[in-house]
């Protein structure tokens, strides 16, 4: 009993004492979640093919990844961030305040955010106009007037004759969610512009803009499934009347189950997604600190390991996993970009 | 007087049987509940049983491999380095080319993406093994893409094509045909970490991460739950204080556990600077969590043991020190044992407080030491659900079997504790 404890605090006492004051000797990665499945393959090959250890990938969230990577600099922050958006000005002040100066910016590829539906129904063709209508808190007037009033649609049908005779029903992401920020920008914003009256609004209040294009509805047409994307899919081959939102990667992991609806006569695939034709598609960032290069071992051949054709290039093995590659020329710029170390 | 007694006597009669039927329907009642408990726990078993069992057998196709001298590059008398750096995915991909006769670009993709890209690492890992391979013509298992694992498992007794493309599936037939293509049980999944490909993964970092944090939490938790449980017990005066703590021990054992997440966060994180996702400042959050548990329940181990053994202690001299340690506490012990191992089970299964604390990561490496960056097996079964990869369903439920095992002998290790040591009075 007494040499229990006493080899307890003997270990703590060193574990404490080595982790307070030891460098820590691997790359710490948080972020997006829709990254997450991108970034922690290429850690993986990185660790197994290299010296140096395998990095350690968090999933917080590019929001929750952001927040923490701009805390300070120093070995308890992590190196990198993933991010399925732009870092914002804020938190790039947010970066400042705190020490954080130098940030490389890498984009790494594209994510087509699908509107999915079972396989075992007709493929069903959408415009972000429809998907607008159907899923907005507030639509503009059904006799053609310039005002709104709260969505009135029960069916698709009522949305758009040529649309089938079935309940709107839709899962997708919470608001944490980095996909729901993208979806709501690209589509339903995408639908809502093409009222003349609410893009006038634009300019005149954008606050009021931004409530009306990105207000989803909450009377139960619009169900968060949470973040996991599998319980999506499964709900929707188990009731193929509703729609799913969720990344390109997970509609190509189970397509056997599940297809996605063709947006404005664009169907999510590898290769419309790749053009930039499918209208709903964003871009993927990770974010790295500056100050930690030389710091923190193979930080430097992480990112060229993450840029080289073999990972990010067309037939990469990222695109195996489902993320979209940019073109060749694209990302020669971006990998000359990260040997150099260009700043933000 | 006779009257009156008769009809006392027929009331009884006359309530008995409405006496009877109550405690019949009780017992109705009772048996309903069970047999309710029971069935959710067949179907819950059964469905993870059923999901998961597949998880152990992984697809192997049986190949000769020649360890072309010229290709590799190599000698026997290569260093250990130049064998480590040894172009064996080339070579792996050119004789499957070679022998299934494929030359166009497209076929060529496919063909390779049957094999799993943890293939070529086998064949390293033999050279490594035996540098007096080179050279020689071997016959190994490859390990199989999980597309074919999948297809192989679960569509091939079926019929259908599943998710191959048309030509993966000639091939597919083509080999099971030879009788080449085979499944043998998974020992990777007990001996790799975490991995993107599902036909790598393993818990092996999962269990490595989750015995260094239960260590920790035990190293911990028991000291100082059982000097607590020791002092209000028998020598914390009994007053206004003692009781408060006494009360706000009992509240924190209910607190929700994401709480005990955030405050070591805040505090562990923030202010003493552990550093994240290690099983040290896991172990710290889990100890916050389990000691109300252990306090609690060793408390009520002290209070079992009968006066009578204290007052004759007492009774031949020794001092209130001595009544404890000597007398009181290894009568005690095994019920605090008891108590501290269905903490330590709780701790085992908890995900809440260790997402506030950055476990929720993908680590490979296997963990050597309590700083080394872990997860813990629960942990692992969330990560392993969220990933796009349809073999991941059956590794996830793989994983709940792995982790329910553990369950399982801890609480059997208590109650065979408790058998065994457990005296009465």
């Amino acid at each position: 009993m007494k040499r229990t404890i006493a080899a307890g605090a003997l270990l703590l006492a060193t574990a404490f004492s080595s982790s307070a004051f030891a460098e820590r000797n691997y790359i710490s990665v948080v972020g997006s979640s829709t990254v997450y499945p991108f970034s922690t393959v290429v850690a993986e090959r990185f660790g197994k093919s290299t010296d140096f250890k395998t990095p350690k990938v968090e999933s917080t969230g590019s929001g929750g990844g952001l927040k923490l990577f701009c805390s300070g600099v120093g070995d308890a922050t992590p190196d990198i961030t993933n991010a399925s958006r732009q870092i914002k000005q804020s938190e790039i002040e947010l970066c400042a305040k705190n020490g954080v100066k130098d940030i490389v910016e890498v984009t790494i590829g594209f994510d087509g955010i699908v509107f999915a539906h079972s396989s075992k129904v007709d493929n069903v063709e959408l415009t972000r106009k429809d998907i607008f209508l159907a899923l907005a808190k507030n639509v503009p007037a059904t006799d053609g007037s310039d005002t709104l009033i709260e969505n009135p649609y029960k069916t698709w049908k009522d949305v758009n004759p040529a649309l089938p005779n079935t309940p709107i029903k839709v899962l997708g992401p919470p608001p944490t969610s980095g996909t729901r920020d993208a979806f709501v920008e690209l589509a339903m914003e995408g639908g809502c512009k093409q009222f003349p009256f609410i893009k006038d609004m634009k300019k005149s209040d954008k606050n009021k803009y931004k409530a009306v294009c990105h207000g989803l509805r909450e009377d139960g047409a619009y169900v968060e499934a949470g973040e996991n994307d599998n319980l999506i899919v499964q709900k929707l081959d188990a009731s193929p009347e509703s729609f799913g939102i969720f990344g390109y990667s997970f509609l190509e992991q189970n397509e056997d189950k599940v297809q996605g609806a063709i947006v404005d006569g664009v169907k999510p695939t590898f290769d419309n997604i790749a053009e930039g034709s499918y209208p709903i598609s964003r871009s993927l960032f990770f974010y790295v600190k500056k100050a930690h290069i030389g710091v923190i071992p193979g930080i430097q051949e992480y990112l060229a390991e993450f840029t080289s054709p073999r990972a990010m290039g067309e037939d990469g093995y990222l695109a195996d996993k489902g993320m979209i590659p940019m073109l060749e020329s694209a990302r020669k710029e971006v990998e000359a970009n990260v040997k150099a170390l260009k700043t933000l | 007087m006779t009257n009156q007694t008769m009809t006392t006597r027929a009331k009884v009669e006359r309530s008995m049987g409405r006496r009877r039927r109550a405690e019949s329907r009780f017992r109705t009642y009772g048996m309903l509940s069970i047999a309710f408990g029971l069935l959710c726990l067949v179907v819950l078993f059964g469905n993870i049983l059923s999901k998961g069992t597949s998880a152990f057998a992984q697809t192997v196709l049986h190949t000769e491999v020649h360890l072309d001298k010229d290709y590799l590059g190599l000698t026997r008398q290569s260093s250990e380095k130049e064998l480590m750096n040894g172009n064996y995915e080339g070579l792996i991909k050119q004789q499957l080319r070679d022998e299934m006769n494929v030359t166009k670009r497209s076929q060529r993709r496919d063909l390779y993406s049957m094999v799993s890209v943890g293939a070529h690492w086998q064949l390293q890992g033999l050279v490594l093994d035996n540098p007096d391979l080179i050279g020689d013509t071997i016959k190994v298992d490859l390990i199989m893409d999980d597309e074919v694992d999948q297809w192989f498992k679960h569509d091939y007794p079926q019929g259908i094509q599943g998710r191959l493309s048309d030509v993966q599936y000639q091939w597919a037939m083509q080999w099971v045909e030879a009788g080449r293509l085979e499944t043998r049980f998974n020992t990777s999944f007990f001996t790799n970490g975490d991995s993107r490909e599902p036909e790598l993964a393993g818990v092996h970092g999962a269990i490595k991460g989750t015995l260094l944090t239960l260590l920790v939490t035990f190293l911990l938790s028991f000291p100082i739950g059982v000097a607590a449980a020791i002092y209000l017990e028998e020598f914390a005066p009994k007053n206004r204080i003692t009781e408060i703590v006494e009360i706000n021990i009992n509240n924190l054992a209910a607190v929700p556990s994401i709480t005990f997440g955030l405050l070591g966060l805040a505090i562990f994180i923030n202010i003493f600077g552990v550093a994240r996702s290690t099983p040290l400042v896991g172990g710290l959050v889990l100890t916050l969590m389990t000691l109300p548990t252990i306090i609690i329940s060793g408390r009520a181990a002290i209070k079992a043991v009968p006066p009578s053994i204290r007052e004759a202690a007492f009774g031949l001299g020794a001092s209130k020190m001595q009544v404890v340690f000597h007398h009181v506490l290894p009568l005690a012990l095994p019920g605090m044992l008891t108590g501290t191992i269905i903490g330590m089970a709780q701790a085992l299964g908890e995900t809440a407080p260790l997402l506030m604390i950055g476990m929720i990561a993908f680590v490979v490496d296997v963990p050597g030491f309590i700083t080394d960056p872990a997860t813990v097996l629960p942990v692992q079964i969330f990560l392993w659900s969220d990933s796009p990869e349809a073999a991941f369903t059956e590794r996830t439920s793989g994983a709940i079997i792995v982790l329910l095992g553990f369950l399982i002998a801890m609480n059997t290790v208590a109650v065979m504790l408790r058998r065994r040591l457990e005296r009465r009075w």
